[in-house]
């Protein structure tokens, strides 16, 4: 009797939570998986077992190659930021998870520190965006402080609704995903290792290229995963600071589902799902994350 | 290989704000002693190792080290190596690649590096594990690897902070041995820090007892043990009784008191506990005027003669085992 309780008590430990993500993650998915191969006219939806919807979203990118067609311009700009972003937030993310782990020595002022970071969080993404736009507008503060100091002679137009703006907006908002679990890892590299480096005749830059960076590589992956898929998925960052000019993937799949083009906006949502599945195993390849579990 | 060179601390001191961690100490160690600093927590040991190692700023005085003063060099450059408490070897790095990392640093080839470091490992008898990640390696193991990646620099110094902390007490017999057989094959000086006396006594040629920043007294293990200079270093080593003698402070080594039951010359003692040791036994005492004593008893002698706990004894010594002490300083 009780060797029956004990064999299965992990599986009802474990069986809320795997609940919970059946119905609200693989449910979903597979709905979108199925919904992908209906068919839709103008008025109607219907369940059906068609790839109508894969081939339109890639209507004649085939054959039109080696010019690129509208999809995959679409997809090559999406990974275009997100490639930027990922440097950006990464090269700052460390930064900061180095400077909070290995300059400060407080623990106190690292943990308030740390909190600082996370102050974008208080608020919503759409506010913290909204809130570019009087900064970076044509009459702006950035702009009537270049004019008055004499730096220009007429409003910065890139500044706002660019790629410039993009950029920055998606930074603002991701980097904090890369500063958390790069502190995670970082502030468990025992500090004697780096002593050890330094007795070894190790330069700063080579304690940080050998020891640091391969031991904070779990914390750069996960951090990773976070910014690629928020930012391949993101269609309100792009949109609102892009001007609504700027394709990206995830704004293709809004205005189909605005449309009420279900099917094709599944189908495109399953594509960008196996874009990010393949970036993520790539990374996966290189770096252990169980360990960091 | 190393080429082993004397070692000078001159009124070496080290300030962290208002509170002066080690205070003007004078050292000299001959090239190929094995040294201990032995001492309380908190007493500048650890200080003094760290600026010898170059870890550690000196705020005043030398280090010299054959004929440089060394005090403005990095670690590397000074010829010294250091041991780490916790071994502190790379998690993410093969046994072979702990080893050659200092290689590396310096722009050594790779085979070159692989060469030396297989040297350094069989020197340690580590060869067999060289493609082990440290975490595979037991305690002892990545004492040895550790002391590999130390050695392979040819060091003119060794420095080993609290080296056997770590190992569990069988251990820790084992591997002094091992370190007293390395330092005495390579034939450079080792400075261990450790607050073991036992430690200490049993590695050191020099021993260096430290108090408050300041050297309470250093020579071989027998001149300390049996010469304590102070009530601090007496106490401090164990095995003698601190006590007051007209106005003055003496000590006696607990296994020159010998014990007889009440009455008769000597001092009167009531049995407070026996603790059996196997080769001796133990006997604490308490006179009437609550000083606390220690007698240690061959275990022949004391079954020929027992005692139990509450029991009156008359506790003798010989006039010449009283050894004076000064103040402690």
């Amino acid at each position: 009797m009780l060797e029956m309780k004990s064999r299965w008590a992990p599986y009802w430990q474990a069986a809320p939570l795997a609940i919970v993500l059946l119905i609200f993650f693989v449910l979903p998915l597979l709905v979108t998986l199925a919904v992908s191969f209906w068919t839709y006219t103008g008025y109607s939806i219907e369940p059906a077992m068609v790839s109508d919807n894969y081939a339109s979203a890639f209507d004649k990118c085939l054959a039109s190659l080696p010019d690129l067609c509208t999809t995959f311009r679409t997809y090559l700009s999406t990974l275009k930021f997100c490639l930027i972003v990922w440097l950006i937030t990464l090269v700052l993310g460390f930064t900061v998870a180095y400077f909070l782990v290995f300059e400060v020595k407080s623990n106190n002022m690292r943990l308030i520190l740390a909190l600082i970071t996370t102050i974008p969080f208080w608020t919503s993404n759409v506010i913290r965006m909204i809130s570019w736009i009087p900064l970076l507008g044509r009459n702006g503060v950035v702009n009537q402080w270049l004019l008055s100091v004499g730096l220009i002679s007429e409003p910065l137009d890139w500044l706002l609704y660019s790629n410039f703006s993009v950029v920055l907006a998606l930074v603002h908002l991701n980097t904090v995903f890369m500063i958390v679990p790069i502190l995670n890892s970082m502030s468990r590299i025992d500090k004697s290792l780096v002593e050890a480096a330094y007795d070894t005749g190790a330069s700063g830059w080579q304690t940080l290229w050998n020891v640091i960076i391969p031991l904070s590589k779990t914390g750069i992956a996960i951090g990773s995963i976070f910014v690629i898929t928020v930012v391949m998925g993101d269609f309100i960052s792009i949109g609102l600071m892009g001007g609504q000019q700027i394709a990206s993937a995830g704004k293709v799949i809004e205005s189909q589902i605005n449309a009420l083009q279900f099917p094709i906006a599944a189908a495109n949502a399953v594509v960008l799902l196996a874009i990010v599945l393949m970036i993520i195993w790539t990374l996966l390849r290189f770096v252990d994350i169980r360990k960091e579990l | 290989m190393a080429r082993p060179a004397d070692l000078e601390l001159a009124s070496v001191t080290k300030r962290y704000g208002d509170t002066t961690a080690v205070d003007s100490i004078n050292l000299k160690i001959k090239a190929g002693t094995y040294c201990c600093l032995l001492g309380p927590s908190g007493c500048g040991k650890s200080s003094t190792l760290r600026m010898i190692a170059g870890h550690e700023a000196v705020s005043d005085g030398d280090i010299v080290l054959g004929h440089d003063i060394v005090n403005k060099l990095p670690p590397a450059k000074r010829g010294t190596a250091m041991m780490f408490q916790s071994y502190a070897l790379f998690p993410h790095l093969s046994v072979r690649d702990n080893v050659a990392f200092s290689l590396k640093m310096k722009g050594v080839g790779k085979v070159d590096r692989s060469i030396k470091a297989t040297e350094a490992l069989k020197l340690v008898d580590m060869t067999r594990y060289a493609e082990r990640l440290p975490a595979q390696l037991s305690g002892g193991q990545q004492q040895r690897v550790a002391l590999a990646r130390a050695l392979v620099t040819d060091p003119q110094l060794l420095l080993l902070d609290e080296p056997l902390s770590a190992l569990d007490p069988f251990l820790k017999i084992k591997v002094r041995a091992e370190l007293k057989r390395f330092q005495r094959e390579l034939g450079i000086s080792f400075i261990h820090v450790t607050h073991s006396q036992e430690e200490a006594m049993a590695l050191a040629d020099l021993i260096v007892i430290m108090n408050n920043g300041k050297i309470e007294q250093m020579g071989t293990p027998r001149e300390i043990f049996n010469a304590p200079s102070t009530e601090f270093v007496a106490r401090f080593i164990g095995g003698h009784n601190v006590m007051p003698l007209e106005g003055r402070s003496i000590s006696v080594r607990a296994d020159r008191l010998s014990l007889s039951p009440g009455g008769g010359d000597g001092v009167a003692a009531s049995v407070r506990e026996v603790e059996y040791q196997g080769t001796a036994v133990y006997v604490s005492l308490a006179t009437d005027a609550g000083i606390e004593m220690t007698a240690i008893v061959p275990e022949r002698a004391f079954y020929q003669q027992p005692f139990e706990t509450g029991d009156t004894v008359t506790v003798h010594w010989n006039p010449d085992d009283i050894h004076e002490l000064s103040a402690s300083a």
